[in-house]
């Protein structure tokens, strides 16, 4: 099978991988580069789990061939913070009980991010529509919207 | 899985190489919001994907002496981003946000949208109704221009001949960018496929119509314009009469199916009612 040589940095990591034409950068991501941080839902674009940065824009990685992420930069939800060093997002995440199972909010927290960089006081009916192509089945949103809310005045773009 | 192989062109002459090279089908791509969906359902296989997302001369948008200029790679997120379309050509704006969820606007291009040829494709009915053009260039340089309203033969299929891509969209700069309006119905508020669609866009002299342009999405095979509609508009008066005439006219002028979403004759209604919601908005200058 013909392969791609494929070159981007990951969380600020230059990263290198072949891949076939068709293989998403999603699948890349979870089964090549091990950043299973980054969630697989539906696969189709419906769900927003999959959601990374790509050179600053939150888009759904399953929608995007890894062979179209070469030379760009792709953050996930880990190239924004950790246990111990937290981006404010995903602190408030977590005083607002805005996770439960958790399995939405990788993508949550990346939509967010995209949004802040380009809205840093964003409205609730803002957030709302930011994070329209992000589903959770457990939360209700109530306390997701809240989070970024919260977070907004906290966050600079270089975080 | 059969064997795929890749290209990027960095540029027009680049992309002439490969089309000479090129054995068996190939498939161009931007965004991929349609394409990766349909590689992985294997609802298609070329044998070549060739990616248009290196042709950079392609993303712009612009006004030039009273005609805005879209390239076709521009993102429906770069369209609600620009202060011309926000300004000049709001109709395709309210277009663009009602465009699946910003995860997907910031992939999906608007030459994409109008290449994939769905009857729900957003853009399209905003464009009819701007009397848009879109551009287009074949193998060794050959260009040509064909009105949105040729553009489209039925379901996914258009007039594009298999080497030829669109490169940019253009229309006149609307007089008057207050008398447009495109709403559109779906299951839900957010990320929906269109149940109906409908962008009007009204010129109007004195106590008539004018020139009014209606473009329609969901409802026939392709988007589509109401020209009987459009003629009925403006031989009338700008009343309620006329208005309530033609909400009965677009119901025959249309061919909407049933389908999982709805069924033709909820289709039916819907296309009368959002009618005469954007007429009465455009009528007001914007504000339903
Ligand atoms: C979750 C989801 C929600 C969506 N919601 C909507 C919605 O609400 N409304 C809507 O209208 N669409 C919607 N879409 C469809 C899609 O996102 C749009 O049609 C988008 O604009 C396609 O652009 P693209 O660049 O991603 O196209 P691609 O997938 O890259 O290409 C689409 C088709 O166009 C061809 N093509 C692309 N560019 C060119 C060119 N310059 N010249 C010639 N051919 C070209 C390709 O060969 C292919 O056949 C949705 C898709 C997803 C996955
Ligand atoms: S996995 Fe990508 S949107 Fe669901
Ligand atoms: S917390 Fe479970 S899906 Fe959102």
């Amino acid at each position: 099978m013909t392969t791609y040589p494929v070159r981007f940095l990951l969380n600020g990591t230059p990263v290198e991988v072949d891949v076939a034409a068709q293989d998403t950068l999603l699948e890349t991501l979870r089964n090549k580069l091990w950043a299973t941080e980054v969630k697989n839902g539906c696969g189709k674009g419906d769900c927003g789990c999959c959601a990374v940065l790509l050179d600053g824009r939150a888009v759904n990685s399953c929608l995007t061939l890894a062979v179209q992420a070469n030379g760009k930069e792709v953050v996930t939800v880990k190239g924004l913070g950790n246990e111990d060093d937290p981006h404010p997002l995903q602190e408030s995440f977590i005083r607002k009980g805005a996770i439960q199972c958790g399995f939405c909010t990788a993508g949550m927290i990346v939509s967010a991010k995209s949004l802040l960089d380009e809205n840093p006081r964003p409205s609730p009916d803002e957030i709302r529509e930011a994070v329209s192509g992000n589903l959770c089945r457990c939360t209700g949103y109530k306390k997701i919207i809240e989070a970024i809310s919260d977070a907004a005045p906290k966050c600079s773009p270089s975080d | 899985m059969t064997q795929m192989e890749y290209a990027k062109p960095r540029s027009f002459k680049e992309l002439d190489g490969i089309f000479e090279s090129a054995k068996g089908p190939l498939r161009f791509i931007a965004g991929g919001t349609n394409v990766v969906p349909d590689l992985r359902a294997g609802t298609i296989s070329p044998r070549l994907l060739v990616d248009l997302s290196g042709l950079k001369e392609m993303a712009y948008i612009r006004e030039v002496k009273g005609e805005i200029a879209i390239g076709a790679l521009s993102t429906i997120s770069d369209i609600l981003a620009s202060r011309v379309i926000c300004d000049k050509a709001p109709l395709l704006f309210q277009a663009a946000r009602h465009l699946g969820s910003p995860l997907t606007r910031n992939r999906a291009t608007i030459g994409g949208n109008l290449a994939d040829a769905s009857p729900a494709a957003d853009t399209a009915p905003s464009l009819l109704a701007m009397g848009a053009m879109v551009h287009t260039r074949r193998r060794r340089g050959k260009e040509r221009t064909i009105p949105l309203d040729r553009f489209f033969l039925g379901p996914n299929k258009t007039i594009l001949a298999k080497d030829e891509i669109i490169t940019r969209i253009t229309f006149a700069k609307p007089k008057d960018p207050s008398r447009g309006r495109y709403l559109k119905l779906g299951l839900r508020n957010a990320m929906t496929i269109s149940v109906a669609s409908l962008a009007v866009s009204l010129e109007p002299e004195g106590s008539s119509f004018g020139g009014a342009r209606i473009g329609l999405g969901a409802v026939a095979p392709t988007p589509v314009r109401a020209y009987l509609v459009e003629k009925k508009l403006a031989s009338g008066a700008m009343d309620p009469k006329n208005i309530e005439a033609c909400a009965q006219l677009i119901t025959k002028e249309i061919s909407p199916i049933s389908d999982i979403r709805a069924s033709a004759d909820y289709r039916k209604r819907v296309v009368a009612v959002l009618f005469q919601r954007a007429i009465q908005a455009a009528v007001n200058g914007g504000t339903p």
